[in-house]
């Protein structure tokens, strides 16, 4: 009497399979669609001791890895030592970062650790639309930083890239500086989620770009990581290689660089908030029994998707994408691939979509919303400092879904 | 090489006779499904569908050979096919590794 295993992860665990936790809201960047919002350090962030409490906690659960981001995580001054905390009580880690903390020295010290793993963050092929979306000088940080790594014999890095509509065309290009400097290239989707509610309607691929993604991604098979975040393509046909689920408070979640334990990674809203590390179970009692996390894991109707026959595929998308987009919670994906999530956004009446909690931003530089527009370095009040901020993943990263079949289907 | 093994069916690639062993750098979670493997050298999770398959992994280290090791887990030889599959597939993905024998 064995569920298939994505109904025994629907149903969720005792424990998430990894998680992603932002460790700062500080960020030497400021990306349209940072999903966090980050920008400035909030003052009730985790100390230390605290994180250090979080990662027994992790261990005793037997959370095989964190996905760290921020924010920009390396700019804590307790990052490395946080790192070798969790590697040490046997919890693996693999960071997002813009690169700017990459030197020459922490690339060797890195590529000397079998259990953590590096992700850089790149939007653009190219300087120029890198840039328009992570701001200037992102994109030399970030190649060098990759320089760095491949030097000091880093191999299968990660090179991640959310997926615009400014470099859907460039995917092959991505590839290519993938291959250059011996990393894994991993593509994500843009959510609506942080800053990115501002951006999403004039960033988020078209229709067209969403197909040609997905043949792609086909094509590529095992070689490009997606963290599972497109699994709403999967109503296309064949399902991409992951899971194809919503991991939310099932087998995944997030926690914030103040404690708070959220649902996902790009759904920081007080809907999706389950509790705080600090509170008096601690993350353990947080994960196993907040009535948020409960609910995600009963049996989900399809609502206005029942009737679909994509349904069994896409499963109804991403939460978050519907949320911030302001569909409701049981009906199709704002990126829906039958259309009925343009339809219904086209629909919509009543209020605004809900915002995101909590802005970090830095205060001092406005975000662009034109994309080419953002001011030249040098002209802002901060004076050319180069914007950052890991824009981040489903921890599902990697997932093999190919099961081991033995026992009941 | 066990003729054993092609003629329960296993496929030519996984030797049930040798010594195996779970990969050093394997970390096992056991769940009500079976148990959950992530290993930290390919970053690469995977799963074991069944409480059978993971007392049979969990002993490889210790017994002679994969055979006995699935024996022991009271494994029936109608079974065995289906286990060397899936101990294949688990080395092939390098969470398992054939053990040398001092």
């Amino acid at each position: 009497m064995t569920l298939p295993l994505v109904e025994q992860f629907q149903y969720g665990l005792d424990a998430p399979i990894c998680l992603t936790w932002e460790l700062t809201y500080a960020c030497n960047l400021s990306c349209v669609h940072c999903l966090s919002s980050s920008g400035r350090r909030d003052p009730r962030e985790l100390s230390a001791a605290e994180c250090r409490a979080v990662i027994d906690e992790l261990e005793r659960m037997q959370v095989f890895y964190v996905n760290i981001g921020g924010g920009e995580p390396t700019v804590r001054p307790d990052f490395w030592e946080l790192v070798d905390y969790a590697t040490a009580h046997h919890v693996g880690v693999k960071f997002s970062t813009n690169g700017v903390k990459i030197t020459p020295e922490v690339a060797r010290r890195l590529a000397g650790s079998d259990y953590v793993d590096v992700q850089i963050s790149l939007d653009g092929a190219t300087a120029e639309v890198n840039d328009a979306v992570r701001g200037p000088g992102s994109y030399a940080t970030a190649l060098r930083a990759m320089g760095h790594l491949a030097d000091a014999g880093f191999r299968g890095f990660k090179i991640s890239v959310v997926v615009t509509r400014q470099n859907a065309g460039q995917l092959d290009d991505f590839k290519a500086i993938a291959d250059r400097f011996g990393a894994q290239l991993r593509l994500t989707r843009l959510r609506p989620s942080g800053r990115g509610a501002d951006v999403w309607d004039e960033l988020h691929p078209t229709a067209g770009q969403q197909r040609q993604l997905y043949d792609w991604l086909v094509a590529a098979g095992e070689q490009v990581l997606t963290g599972d975040s497109f699994f709403h393509l999967a109503a296309y046909g064949d399902a991409l290689p992951g899971l194809n689920l919503c991991g939310a408070g099932r087998v995944v979640c997030l926690i914030d660089p103040v404690g708070d334990v959220y649902a996902c990674p790009f759904a920081i809203h007080d809907s999706f908030l389950a509790g705080n590390v600090r509170d008096q179970g601690g993350f353990t009692g947080v994960w196993r029994e907040s009535e948020l996390f409960a609910e995600l894991r009963r049996p989900q109707t399809g609502g206005a998707c029942q009737s679909c026959s994509a349904y069994d595929s896409c499963r109804g998308g991403c939460m978050a994408a519907k949320f911030f987009t302001g569909l409701p919670l049981d009906g199709p994906d704002p990126e829906c691939v039958q259309g009925h999530g343009e339809r219904a956004l086209a629909a919509m009446t009543g209020g605004p979509a809900p915002r995101p909690a909590g802005d970090h931003s830095h205060r001092s530089r406005a975000v662009p919303v034109t994309i080419g527009a953002r001011p030249p370095a040098g002209s802002g009040p901060l004076g050319g400092r180069p914007p950052d901020r890991a824009c981040d993943e489903s921890p599902l990263a990697g997932f093999r879904p190919d099961g081991l079949g033995v026992g009941a289907r | 090489m066990s003729t054993d093994a092609l003629a329960s069916g296993a496929r030519a690639g996984f030797d049930l006779d040798r010594p195996w062993q779970l990969h050093p750098q394997v970390s096992v979670r056991p769940e009500r499904f079976g148990a959950l493997l992530y290993h930290f050298g390919t970053r690469r999770l995977s799963f074991l569908k069944s409480p059978a398959l993971l007392t049979v992994v969990s002993s490889l280290g210790d017994a002679p050979s994969a055979r006995q090791a699935c024996q022991a887990a009271g494994v029936s030889p109608a079974e065995l096919p289906a286990y060397a599959t899936a101990l294949e597939t688990l080395a092939s993905s390098q969470m398992i590794r054939t053990r040398e024998v001092a």
